[in-house]
């Protein structure tokens, strides 16, 4: 890198990240500490003529003491979602990685292909699928799982529904690659070695993919967890998470101090989730 | 048993794999279906009616939804063409060169992946109010949060691909006395050009399809999934399953293309 260290000096790597960096710093880290300084505000300002900091922890308490059942339900079905993700997840990347042959580049492209279609637009044809009088209900109705008057749109159902087949590319992407690894001869011996299929699969697959269900489960519950479009297109009042309450703050009710104490705490309480977690699967160099 | 155990093995997962995907796809199959739904005279805009081409014939007849499709296409535009070129530096810098700061710089970049959406969003808004640009927000606020969310996934793809690369081809080229410069452009760019590449087509899905961190930043100007979420309520009008068809095909066309012509070059290469 002779002639480009002649131009920029030694230090050809900071010119190359000041950009991303400056970018990053700038509307990224400035801005979480403009959301922590706006939840101690007072909250008797407006958005355009901004709001007075005030040092008011108050804020804190009053939105634990209101909303706390928002997190409660955010962080449930989120985890109920990841949970499922994973087992669809799971299945679909094993097929692609070990069964596919050479379809497997066809498989992993279908796999991101939904996306393209716009995500309000998918997650609004659940509306129809899960509709009261749709073919799903009234099978289900049919085979006496849901009763007379059962329906599935507007209960949490169809919101953790939603959230699963939202995020499920983002589990299955990171799957596929910790599986796409390994080597198929490591489950070979194994079963020299008179493991049956089954705990081949737990003491060679599964293992060796720990990293991809680490970074799965975490790229499909951080988002689900502040996500709030499930919870308003698919879910009823009392299925509303943090991410709706948040967003009617700012926009609808104009209270930026308390909305932004909400995001604080989301943001708080995800990361220390993250770090616990991630501690105790042994993964800290994903981070 | 054991043999059992192998037919499980072999037809079971690919079987349960393949039902995964169709589950994946029963929302563009719905969303395809409805675009074809002739929706006039009836209020249940959630149920199909009757068959009409009429939708796909004048995809712009809903009032302001083919201007908010061009405002996303836009910014998607500008967003990609920025964070891919951001990204793809501080790529080169975090597998390149080493310096001081570098296991910071990569917690930067991780972290915004790591941050809710809403979390962005409203960190963002907050700035720009503090900043007293609330009553400004639009055009040039939503490209911000964009550039910004974009910018991560860039890193991240093209590190990867970077990363991958193997620097003995460089080194040959140097042997071979091709000054850094031919170096760059003629081994290392083609070979990471991919990555790039999937970085920017990924930077402009993001982009293009994103809501919850627009929404709160974009003021009153009105993208398409904020055109979606506006009509919503009063149940979306059928061209609206038209658009999303049709990005699905138009980007399952670029993919394929894509794939084709790598596959033409290999072998190309490998008859040289």
């Amino acid at each position: 890198m002779t002639s480009l260290q002649r131009v920029f000096g030694k230090n050809v790597g900071y010119w190359l990240i000041a950009p991303a960096a400056l970018w990053l710093g700038l509307f990224f880290l400035v801005p979480l500490l403009s959301l922590f300084t706006t939840s101690l505000s007072d909250p008797s300002g407006n958005p355009i003529a901004g709001y007075r900091f005030a040092g008011r922890f108050a804020n804190y308490v009053d939105v634990i003491a209101d909303y706390w059942p928002y997190f409660v339900r955010s962080l449930v079905y989120a985890g109920i979602a990841t949970v499922l993700c994973l087992v669809l997840g799971y299945v679909l990347a094993y097929a692609i990685a070990f069964k596919a042959g050479r379809w497997k580049t066809v498989m992993l492209v279908l796999v991101i292909a939904p996306f393209f279609t716009s995500f309000l637009v998918r997650t609004l044809s659940w509306k129809l699928i899960l509709a009261d009088n749709g073919f799903v209900v009234e099978s289900l109705q049919w085979l006496h799982v849901l009763g007379e008057d059962g329906r599935l749109l507007a209960t949490p159902f169809a919101v953790i529904a939603g959230l699963t087949y939202n995020f499920l590319p983002f589990m299955i992407l990171p799957l596929y690659a910790s599986l796409e690894k390994i080597d198929p001869q490591l489950l070979e011996a194994s079963q020299d070695l008179y493991a049956s299929p089954w705990k081949g699969f737990w003491s060679v697959t599964w293992k060796l993919s720990i990293p991809g269900v680490v970074g799965g489960t975490l790229l499909t519950f951080i988002p689900a967890s502040g996500d709030y479009i499930n919870a308003s297109l698919l879910g009823n009042p009392n299925t509303q998470m943090v991410g709706n309450k948040i967003q009617a703050l700012f926009t609808t009710a104009g209270d930026y101090p308390h909305a932004s104490a909400l995001s604080v705490i989301l943001m708080v309480l995800i990361l220390v989730m993250v770090l616990v977690y991630v501690r105790r699967a042994g993964t800290e160099e994903l981070l | 048993m054991h043999r059992a155990g192998n037919w499980i093995g072999k037809h079971l997962m690919i079987t349960l794999g393949i039902l995964v995907l169709i589950y994946m796809y029963i929302p563009n199959f719905v969303v395809a279906l409805m675009s074809f739904n002739d929706s006039s005279g009836s209020r249940n805009l959630y149920q199909f009616q009757a068959f009409t081409w009429d939708n796909w014939l004048n995809p712009c007849e809903p009032n302001g939804m083919c201007e908010s499709l061009r405002v996303s296409v836009e910014i998607a535009l500008v967003a990609t063409i920025v964070a891919t070129i951001l990204g793809t530096l501080a790529s080169f810098a975090l597998v390149r060169h080493r310096f001081e700061g570098r296991s910071t710089m990569n917690l930067l970049i991780f972290l915004p992946m790591a941050t809710p959406e809403i979390v962005m969003g409203s960190s963002l808004l907050a700035l720009f109010v503090a900043a007293g640009m609330g009553g400004s927000l639009g055009f040039v606020t939503i490209l911000i949060a964009h550039i910004l969310f974009c910018l991560s996934f860039v890193v991240v793809t093209v590190r990867t691909r970077l990363a991958g690369l193997d620097s003995n081809l460089e080194k040959a080229a140097m042997d071979l006395y091709a000054n850094e410069w031919q170096t760059f452009w003629r081994i290392t760019f083609p070979l990471v050009f991919p990555g790039i590449l999937a970085a920017a087509l990924l930077a402009f899905s993001l982009s293009f399809d994103d809501f919850i961190i627009t929404n709160l930043n974009s003021g009153t100007t009105v993208t398409f999934p904020m055109f979606v979420w506006g009509s919503a309520q009063r149940g979306i009008p059928m061209q609206v399953n038209v658009i999303g068809t049709a990005m699905f095909l138009i980007s399952l066309v670029i993919v394929a293309a894509g794939e084709i012509g790598a596959r033409r070059r290999a072998k190309m290469l490998a008859q040289r």
